[in-house]
């Protein structure tokens, strides 16, 4: 003991100075050592927090879409006589864009020739698919004057949001000076509107951002979510049974497991070149096929959909098994009456886990051609499409200001997917949780 | 008949058989199904599986054999001097005869062409024929076998397990069975690879510039596959990665291992495990649009000149992303550490941070350096972030600010071109698969071993 | 023997015989050795389980009783490293013999294990479960039947004749293993296994059970684990008593608890070890 002591006030106990300075210092690294722990929480969240609120803001706007109206003489001496021809591929000759043209001209009345090339760019190069189908729907509109609402350009919806400023020069613009004028005209005579981007989510792809949709990447990944669930779920689980319920411990099992665990760590982009070679180049199935993608897909979420599965398999009490057994069950019954039943919210929750996983991947899809530009919606799994993170991987690499918040909008569906499919597994991970 | 209308068929053949053969059972039991061996519907079950195993097998071997037959075909029927042409144009020649068989349109077409079309189409449609019958036939034959042979001593029921049991078996060879497709498929393209370009070209260059235009045609310069400065800057943006990834991911796991309230704990780590969960073409995005710009603007003020694409930009955005599998993995190490060791400090007067530093972190270190090199080898085959991120000049400079390019948007660079697949320029793809699978195998290997390693002395 | 073979190859189900006299062996096992890899946990035992009596298997922990018990229904088949060899015959058929398939013999020799293990569906999908499986109903009613007669036999039926599709891991512990015996019934066992059936019960529970046990004599011949000499007393006819994997002494229950022949036994049932 230190024969230089001092009272210690808040304690009453007597403790040496050099003690109480060493304490002190202690303390305060141990007060450091929580602060960085929690430090090192926060800035991983606030990573979180910056990219979500960065996405959503970029994203926001893609969810509208302004529409200029305008009425639209349908003179009967440019469209086909006979009705039968009257549909969308009898009237694809129909100078839709020249009506569309003609329309806006008559709207605001140019004076020079280039009053009227400007005004034509208020609208979108798109616009007309708007107009032919409402007039494929009702050909009796032919001959007559419709009023429809079309699409407008990426600029113009740009300038109507505000995403564009319209102080800077105009040279540093896209949209000019004149253009402007005709915006504000047709904003007081109550022809232009926002409405919900219902093209962001039925069109395919488009070189015009204002027309570009996520519509056929939807229906790809769908497929491909298909093929995975009607492929991993059966065989996922199945080798699951088999590993933990029936395979004798020897060389061969540990093979087994050994080979999924690394499976489950090998870099995605492999499995892409695996499909290349094994599913495009020798089985020769179609590239930018969803099929090919989904069994891509499916072989990459197998080791995840097994080890979960058989952590499910697991916690099924052995008790459970006895008591079958015991009264003369076979193995194979007891397994498929009893544990599976009982372990069924677990290999639910690791399915879709899987999907997640499946639907978010990208890379291996590039390998197998999934890349392509794809316009028109695919009938079966074998017709190409592409997929959702594909088709954000595509845009993010263009360069038109309006393709930003496409992408962004494209990410925020993709998440919302995610996030509900993750809540799911959670909700169900919860709800039938049991303890035994 | 197309393949999924026969398949149709068997199914449907096969639920016929499922009914004949439970009919069957009830029948030789003399109406009371107690003198049966199985319950009458394992019979049936029997009876349909013999059906459509054997017919399902026909399908497949045929559907697998008979292109390479057919091919063979097309090759025989092709006039001499098309025959005499390099093996890629007979190749061209014969995708063009097969896409015209089936009423596709191609460029090119020579009447010879039109005449082994329809060839083709004949041998094809005759082939199916022959297939379904084949089938179907073989099909009645082991399923009718099956039906005729019951009697109520069949031991329907040990028959059906033993081929379900046989059915999981090959689910769970499937594993195996896709370790052997890629190591094969990739070895088998690398090998074609090594063919045109020399070894020393591809492992100790240090240039790499797969000419587009010679194309590796001719005995023309085939370009230069130097993978040093892919690797270089592979290695380079994981390491800037690991170096935020690990202090954050360390730190956020004994935190919330040893010091987090439960509650703090259950909404901490699923929040940080989001992370994990967001796709990588998003996080690409996010480097693209926000932390590259950021950095570049940054650079500016700062009179450094930064590229909004760097090993930089792409490190930072990648760390983030593997934050959570070093510490959701470490944390799991974390408290596996038995409290013994724990209370044995505590009991000496050691404050909880000297407990955790000096105690736990060294008993849980082979754990942590398991997860580390796990987490590394994410971090090298990663993908979409480096595509979109890191830059594509393959360049070898130590400066962090500057893009640099990988391994990985080297494949998606080369099998995103319209090069022919025989082409080296493709080729060279596989190589640089191959090797990325040989070096994130042995790491995961390696750390799994530890951490399996880890958890047997603790358990 | 031979005759009983050609039976088993040809797959024949032998119907059990009607009127054996008692006093017959049901179950016989001869030389019995069980091996846990390396590890021997059963040495040689040699013992008859006579028909309608109830065979009281006792020892102290470890012992090897259990490992018996299981060997007899081959519920140790489960066990990958677990290997037996000498012969069990059930009605002098060896019931190791690759011919015979080891879900009839479950069939006919039930279990009831330590912990009550009900199916975490209704009482009644519990009961009806094994008839199910094994085909032993044409119709509803007759399952009907068979779930309230088990039910009924294993004295459970007035507790839950009126909550059938309520869960069965929702009754009493000593419900839930009556419920486990009644499951047991159904499938109409010639003999009934009980591996420690009281050890999770309470006393007023356990005394429901043993009175159980002596009403099912009757029909079923009964091997019974337990720990408590007491137990094994009060309900068994026969008696034996393991001992570090050997089978010590076996006879009378009578005859063992008052006037046992090999020190161990006295020993034990005199409570100087165990």
């Amino acid at each position: 003991m230190s024969t230089q002591s001092e009272v210690s006030h808040s304690i009453g106990a007597t403790i040496p100075a050099e003690v109480s300075r060493r304490l002190k210092r202690r303390y305060a690294a141990e007060r450091r050592f929580q602060a960085y722990g929690i430090g090192a929480i926060m800035i991983g969240l606030m990573f979180l927090l910056i990219m979500f609120v960065s996405i959503i803001q970029a994203g926001l706007p893609a969810f509208q879409e302004t529409r200029i109206r305008l009425d639209v003489e349908l003179p009967a001496d440019k469209f086909p006589d006979d009705p039968a021809e009257q549909t969308a591929e009898g009237m694809r000759l129909v100078g839709w864009t020249g009506l569309i043209q003609q329309a806006i001209r008559d709207q605001l009345q140019p004076e020079t020739r280039a009053d009227a090339l400007a005004m034509h760019k208020l609208l979108s190069p798109n616009a007309e698919v708007g107009l032919r189908d409402i007039v494929v729907a009702d050909p009796s509109l032919i001959g007559k004057s419709v009023s429809v609402w079309l699409l407008s350009a990426g600029d113009v919806d740009a300038i109507v949001k505000g995403t564009m400023s319209r102080d800077v020069p105009e040279t540093q613009r896209t949209i000019s000076d004149r253009q402007l004028t005709f915006i504000d005209t047709l904003e007081e005579q109550d022809r232009l509107r926002s409405q919900f981007a219902f093209t962001l989510f039925s069109a395919g792809a488009s070189s015009y951002p204002e027309s570009a949709g996520i519509g056929v990447a939807l229906v790809g990944s769908l497929y491909m979510m298909l093929v995975v669930l009607c492929l991993a779920l059966p065989i996922g689980v199945a080798a699951a049974v088999y590993l933990e319920e029936f395979a004798p411990k020897n060389r061969w099992t540990d093979v087994i497991e050994v080979n999924i665990n690394n499976l489950a760590a090998v870099p995605s982009i492999v499995f892409g070149l695996l499909g290349l070679a094994v599913f495009i180049n020798f089985v020769e199935l179609p590239r930018s096929a969803p099929l090919v993608g989904g069994l891509v897909l499916t072989l990459m979420t197998l080791p995840t959909v097994i080890i979960a599965t058989r952590a499910a398999l697991k916690a099924v009490p052995p008790s459970i098994r006895e008591a079958a057994l015991g009264i003369g069950a076979s193995k194979m019954q007891s397994i498929f009456h009893h544990v599976l039943p009982l372990a069924a919210p677990g290999i639910l929750t690791s399915i879709i886990i899987g999907l997640a996983q499946a639907l978010g991947e990208t890379a291996p899809l590039l390998m197998i051609g999934m890349v392509a530009t794809v316009f028109t919606y695919p009938e079966t799994p074998m017709d190409p499409a592409t997929a959702l993170p594909v088709q954000i991987f595509m845009w993010s690499g263009l360069p038109e200001r309006g393709f930003v918040a496409r992408t962004s909008a494209g990410i925020m569906v993709l998440l919302t997917f995610l996030i509900f499919m993750n809540a799911v597994a959670v909700y169900l991970r919860k709800k039938f949780e049991r303890r035994w | 008949m197309s393949v999924s209308m026969l398949l149709a068929v068997v199914l449907i053949c096969a639920a016929v058989f499922y009914v004949l053969g439970n009919r069957r059972a009830i029948g030789v039991s003399g109406g009371d199904s107690r003198q049966l061996h199985s319950r009458p519907n394992y019979y049936g079950i029997l009876a349909a599986l013999w059906f459509a195993i054997p017919a399902i097998a026909v399908i497949v071997v045929w559907q697998v054999l008979q292109g390479h037959f057919l091919e063979g075909g097309i090759v025989d029927s092709l006039p001499p001097d098309v025959l005499e042409r390099s093996a890629d144009q007979v190749r061209l020649v014969v995708a063009t005869i097969k896409s015209l068989a089936f009423g596709g349109i191609a460029s090119g077409v020579e009447p010879y062409m039109l005449e082994s079309a329809a060839g083709y189409r004949s041998a094809h449609g005759f082939s199916q024929t022959l297939m379904s019958i084949m089938s179907l036939a073989l099909g009645l034959l082991v399923a009718g076998t099956t039906v005729a042979r019951i009697t109520p001593q069949t031991r329907a029921r040990n028959g059906v397990e033993r081929i379900v049991k046989a059915m999981l078996i090959a689910c769970a060879s499937l594993a195996i069975l896709t370790t052997a497709g890629i190591v094969l498929s990739m070895l088998f393209e690398t090998i074609n690879f090594f063919k045109t370009v020399p070894l020393s070209n591809f492992f100790f260059s240090t240039e790499w510039d797969p000419r587009f235009s010679s194309a590796g045609r001719d005995g023309g310069d085939t370009g230069q596959f130097g993978m040093i400065p892919l690797m270089v800057g592979t290695m380079y943006v994981a390491f800037v990665a690991m170096l935020v990834a690990v202090p954050i991911g360390l730190l956020a796991a004994m935190y919330l291992a040893e010091y987090a309230t439960p509650k703090f704990r259950a909404t901490a780590k699923p929040m940080l495990e989001i992370l994990a969960g967001i796709p990588t073409v998003v996080y690409g995005f996010f480097a693209l649009v926000t932390v590259g710009p950021f950095l570049r603007d940054t650079g500016d003020i700062m009179g450094l000149d930064i590229d909004a694409r760097s090993v930089m930009t792409a490190g930072i955005v990648m760390g983030i992303m593997i934050i959570p599998f070093i510490s959701s993995l470490s944390d799991d190490v974390i408290t596996q550490v038995p409290r013994s060791l724990r209370e044995g400090s505590l009991g000496l007067g050691a404050t909880k941070s000297e407990t955790i530093r000096k105690v736990i972190f060294p008993a849980a270190l082979p754990g942590i350096v398991g997860s580390i090199l796990l987490a590394a080898s994410r971090a090298i085959g990663e993908t979409m972030i480096v595509v979109m991120a890191a830059g594509v000049a393959a360049n070898l400079s130590g400066n962090p600010f500057e893009p640099m390019t990988t391994v990985t948007v080297k494949i998606v660079n080369q099998l995103t071109g319209d090069n022919e697949f025989t082409s080296p320029q493709t080729l060279v793809a596989f190589a640089l698969g191959m090797t990325l699978f040989v070096i994130t195998l042995g790491l995961n290997i390696f750390a799994l071993h530890i951490v399996r390693k880890y958890r047997e002395q603790y358990d | 023997m031979s005759a009983v073979e050609t039976n088993i190859q040809s797959e024949t189900v032998v119907p059990p015989q009607t009127a054996t006299p008692s006093n017959v062996a049901k179950m016989r096992g001869r030389d019995v050795c069980v091996f846990y890899g390396e590890k021997q946990a059963l040495f040689d035992v040699n013992i008859d389980i006579m028909e309608r009596e109830v065979t009281a298997l006792i020892g102290p922990s470890g012992c090897g009783k259990s490992t018996f018990l299981r060997c007899l229904n081959r519920m140790n088949d489960v066990v990958d490293i677990c290997r037996v060899t000498g012969d069990i015959t059930l009605d002098s058929q060896d019931i190791y013999d690759r011919a015979v398939d080891v879900v009839h013999l479950r069939a006919r020799v039930g279990m009831v294990f330590q912990k009550p293990n009900p199916f975490p569906k209704s009482i009644y999908e519990n009961i009806a479960y094994g008839p199910r499986i094994h085909g032993l109903t044409r119709n509803k009613a007759e399952l009907d039947e068979i779930v309230e007669t088990s039910l009924q036999k294993a004295g459970l039926w007035k507790e839950v004749k009126d909550r059938l599709d309520s869960p069965g891991t929702g009754l009493s512990g000593g419900q839930q293993q009556r419920l486990c015996i009644a499951r047991a019934i159904a499938v109409a066992p010639e003999v009934i296994l009980m591996d420690e059936p009281c050890s999770a019960l309470d006393p007023i529970a356990t005394a429901k059970i043993e009175d159980l046990i002596h009403e099912l004599r009757e029909n079923y011949t009964i091997a019974i684990v337990t720990h408590s000499m007491q137990q094994a007393a009060r309900v068994s006819q026969k008696t034996a008593f393991f001992h570090l994997g050997n089978l010590v002494e076996y006879g009378e229950t009578e005859q063992i608890f008052t006037n046992p022949k090999d020190e161990r036994t006295q020993g034990y049932i005199t409570g100087r070890f165990g």
